[in-house]
């Protein structure tokens, strides 16, 4: 390993700051604006996952957006393998997408109910234009099959797949270019909790079979826990304390963790099974 | 969840029994029939008549319905049951013409405004609001009798009548799509504008486009019929359904059934088409296109 | 007499793939001041049950059973008289407090609606009472506030001002169907606080329903896990978290990840995924999936076995699972 690969890490965030323009309210005077996010900075290294934690309106999703180049930031830069996304030509960003992926939050409306799932999966492919069609219909199912869905599932429509399994298909084509860094935003919040643990453990699976990094946006701790190293708490589009879990919800520091950590409601542990 | 947009979903075509459902709703089938019917005079005009439309038989002009002139004769002793038949041509080629034109430059245009927005949106929708400011017959009476009376020039008249219609409704469907987590999937993989229009909004707002179109058609039977009436559309010695109408309001007293005939014949065409697009709303109606 | 007793509750509803059994004879009994808490995942019923006790029923849907609310049949009620009861005498809030309010209408009018309504209150009257309903719910700055529209608040605001029109004239019972599902964590807390509350404070009966064993642990004293249309176990909040018999509850249980978990841990999970109710087995409805299934699972529907403590189990092998269990941990 050369001295520069240890050197930069996968994702680096530097000051991101992201603030939007609101409709006219008077007719002079400067334009009312949201200030989404307010300076945020860090690192994800290659082959570890980073866990934001945040609340509605904490920048959040903002973050997750200029990460994945879907909107630009107002000042800050977004790196990846050294490489500013922002400052890519159309070209350049559309081939560095291949590095990185991402997984919506709504099963239901992240994929198209016009196009089979053999077309959905393959989509990023097709978008680098660098696969055949028969190329790409074999690397969508050995995505597929890597999510435990079946060959004979391609051909079908999303509106014939439960909520687990589309969410499933949405892995499948985040995976398929064989990314570095998966941002996944609330990936299992619209699940059912029994569906949820089995999304976890096949993105706990993909982990460590692929050493995929996930930069995993939640509003939920214990997701966040399960699946990252590090975890950072934003609000108010700053982020207030970062550290590893185990660490931060053991012995939180700002006083905003401590809110959001007492107000997870808590169910009584232990308690013995049916007394004869 | 969050979709609160109710309009047609193109989805609905995939659910298993969409023909089931469709030859058990009642506008679906009535209005499938009349248009069928409709679709039918004109195919068999094309090789067939009872008479030929322009035959003048002047010593059986007004006759009522009989054994060899089905629905009797008019002024000029043509058979008014050929008449109809090659009429229903007219009405057609208007109908296609006209819609396709609104169709194919009033959806490129609103799927240009939802997928650039800013600047770009609000000129095509000014645009359209400045069209559809002026009053569709009276425009279209207006351009014929600047640019002459023909078929030609009422297609034409009608026809731009139907791309600032087209070009809402799709600007409209087109901006729901765009808002969908899949159209962001679409970015996220580095698909580009056109390509995310042409293969994901245009599929899903397909089923708007297709209730519109029938819609259109049914207006455009009747505007055609509107502007033969007064002279100005199809011209003789070509029969028009329209033209008829003015015809037989002279003769009202003598033979109303004159009047009767080509009336019924808009009507049904205008209601067969009317209730079919009702029909595919109801079939292509997102709550019973979800699965689960 | 309780106030509410429902027996063997079956409802039938048209799916696209023809009619099928939603609910599959349920049975409980809530009384005065009492808090129930029903707990599960899609598709169990618990939503369309809590319908069934408003009448908010499709039209096409087939309830059969009793439903006695405080000794008044509701199963078969007209309409009219079912809108006496609810908003009156029922009161229910609802889990997305984005659309369940009208954004044309200002706060005062919709909170003020029930009281116009049933108690037959003027304006002005009304709108005193609806100003003491909003402080009490704790809307900061009620008084200038009244004449606001929904748009205008917040997430945690508008579920506030929901619950308001939940209690408006006084009900009976309050029907809270994932009241905090759409909050942020912190604000899920005050509203349960808020809600659990007003419960002690006016003595009325709640039914909660939630898929956060979290919330139900700590907002209601009894609760009912459904799964399939029934019921498979009921009993005291404290001993069906303590015993957690039945198969789905503990799976359930298992399939939560735990905040300070060790990383690197699988999470238990429930083999399969829920059926389409059309295709639920006949005996118990969670026969294979359940890990312990045995050909008279999908046969017969177990009856239930009472436990210590007024808690029921519905299955046929709970002796020999307990056993397993125990000797495991």
């Amino acid at each position: 390993m050369s001295e520069s690969a240890l050197a930069s890490p996968l994702l680096e965030v530097t000051d991101l700051v992201r603030h939007y323009d609101l409709p006219r309210e008077k007719l002079f005077g400067p334009l009312p604006t949201v200030k989404a996010l307010n300076g945020v900075s860090f690192k994800v290294e290659a082959g570890r996952s980073l866990g934001i934690v945040g609340e509605s309106g904490s920048g959040k999703s903002t973050i997750a957006r200029l990460v994945m180049a879907l909107d630009t930031p107002t000042s800050g830069s977004v790196k990846l393998l050294g490489r500013d996304l922002h400052t890519l030509s159309r070209s350049e960003l559309r081939t560095a997408r291949r590095d990185f992926q991402m997984v919506f939050q709504d099963p239901y409306g992240s994929l198209d109910p016009r196009q089979t799932v053999a077309r959905i999966v393959a989509e990023p492919l097709e978008a680098l234009a660098e696969a055949s069609r028969k190329e790409q219909r074999e690397r969508a199912a050995e995505s597929l099959a890597a999510v435990g869905l079946r060959s004979t599932d391609m051909d079908k429509y999303p509106h014939e797949f439960s909520g687990g399994q589309r969410q499933r298909i949405a892995i499948a084509r985040a995976l398929i270019t064989r990314p570095k860094l998966i941002v996944a935003d609330e990936p299992v919040s619209a699940l059912d909790v029994s569906v949820q643990a089995q999304v976890l453990n096949l993105m706990q699976d993909l982990q460590q079979q692929f050493g995929v990094s996930y930069l995993l946006i939640s509003h939920d701790l214990a997701v966040v826990n399960h699946l990252c190293d590090d975890v950072c708490v934003v609000w108010k589009g700053l982020i207030v304390e970062q550290g590893p879990p185990g660490e931060l919800f053991r012995n939180a520091q700002h006083p905003y963790t401590r809110t959001l950590l007492d107000a997870v409601p808590r169910t009584p542990t232990g308690g013995t099974l049916l007394a004869a | 969840m969050s979709s609160t947009v109710v309009a047609p979903s193109a989805a609905a075509l995939k659910v298993p029994g969409f023909w089931r459902r469709a030859l058990h709703h009642r506008s679906f089938v009535i209005g499938g029939v009349l248009t069928l019917l409709l679709l039918l005079a004109a195919a068999v005009s094309l090789v067939w008549t009872p008479w030929s439309p322009y035959e003048m038989d002047m010593a059986n002009k007004l006759k009522p319905p009989t054994g060899s002139h089905w629905l009797g004769t008019d002024t000029y002793g043509r058979d008014v049951a050929s008449l109809l038949l090659v009429g229903a041509r007219a009405s057609i080629l208007v109908g296609v013409i006209a819609v396709g034109i609104g169709l194919v430059v009033g959806t490129a245009l609103g799927l240009l405004a939802a997928a650039k927005r800013g600047w770009v949106e609000e000129a095509i929708m000014r645009l359209t609001d400045f069209s559809l400011a002026f009053p569709a017959i009276l425009s279209a009476i207006m351009m014929t009798a600047v640019f002459g009376a023909g078929i030609v020039n009422a297609i034409v008249a009608i026809g731009i009548y139907n791309i600032p219609t087209f070009a809402r409704i799709t600007r409209a469907s087109a901006n729901a799509i765009w808002s969908r987590e899949y159209i962001a999937a679409a970015r996220a993989c580095g698909k580009g504008s056109f390509s995310i229009t042409m293969q994901h909004v245009l599929p899903n707002i397909s089923a708007v486009l297709i209730v519109q179109i029938t819609i259109r058609f049914a207006i455009a039977i009747l505007a055609e019929a509107a502007l033969s009436y007064l002279g100005l559309g199809t011209q003789p010695p070509q029969p028009s359904w329209g033209r008829m109408l003015s015809e037989a309001q002279t003769m009202m007293f003598q033979s109303p059934l004159l009047a009767v005939f080509p009336g019924m014949a808009i009507a049904m065409a205008v209601l067969g088409l009317n209730l079919l697009g009702d029909g595919l709303r109801d079939l292509l109606d997102p709550r019973l296109a979800r699965a689960r | 007499m309780p106030l509410l007793q429902v027996k063997d509750l079956h409802i039938e509803l048209q799916t696209q793939r023809g009619p099928a059994e939603a609910v599959r004879g349920i049975d409980f009994t809530l009384e005065r001041g009492e808090t129930l808490g029903i707990v599960g995942e899609s598709g169990c019923g618990k939503s369309i049950t809590v319908m069934s006790l408003m009448g908010l029923l499709p039209s096409n849907a087939k309830v059969t059973g009793s439903i006695r609310f405080d000794d008044t049949e509701l199963v078969g009620r007209d309409e009219k008289d079912m809108c006496q009861i609810r908003g009156n005498r029922i009161g229910m809030i609802f889990q997305e407090p984005m659309t369940a309010l009208n954004p044309v209408h200002t706060i005062v009018r919709q909170v003020g609606e029930p009281l116009r309504l049933h108690r037959g209150l003027s304006k002005a009257e009304a709108r005193k009472e609806v100003l003491a309903l909003l402080e009490r719910v704790g809307i900061p700055d009620a008084a200038s506030r009244l004449d606001a529209y929904p748009h205008q608040f917040s997430g945690g605001q508008r579920q506030r001002i929901g619950i308001a029109m939940a209690l408006a004239c006084g009900p009976d019972l309050l029907i809270a169907d994932e009241p905090t599902t759409a909050l942020d964590v912190t604000i899920q807390k005050q509203i349960l606080e808020l809600i659990q509350s007003l419960v002690q404070e006016r003595g009325m009966a709640l039914i909660l329903i939630s898929h956060d064993l979290g919330v139900i642990a700590q907002t209601v004293s009894k609760m009912l896990v459904m799964y399939g249309g029934s019921v498979v176990e009921s009993g005291p909040t404290e001993a069906v978290f303590a015993r957690r018999a039945h198969p789905y509850t503990q799976g359930l249980f298992a399939a939560r990840p735990a905040l300070g978990a060790p990383r690197g841990v699988r999470l238990a999970t429930i083999r399969g995924s829920v059926p389409e109710l059309v295709d639920l087995p006949k005996g118990c409805p969670f026969a294979g999936r359940c890990s312990y299934t045995i050909d008279a699972c999908q046969t017969t529907r177990p009856p239930a076995t009472m436990l210590p403590q007024d808690h029921a189990v519905r299955c046929i092998r709970l002796e020999e699972i307990a056993t397993k269990v125990a000797v495991a941990s």
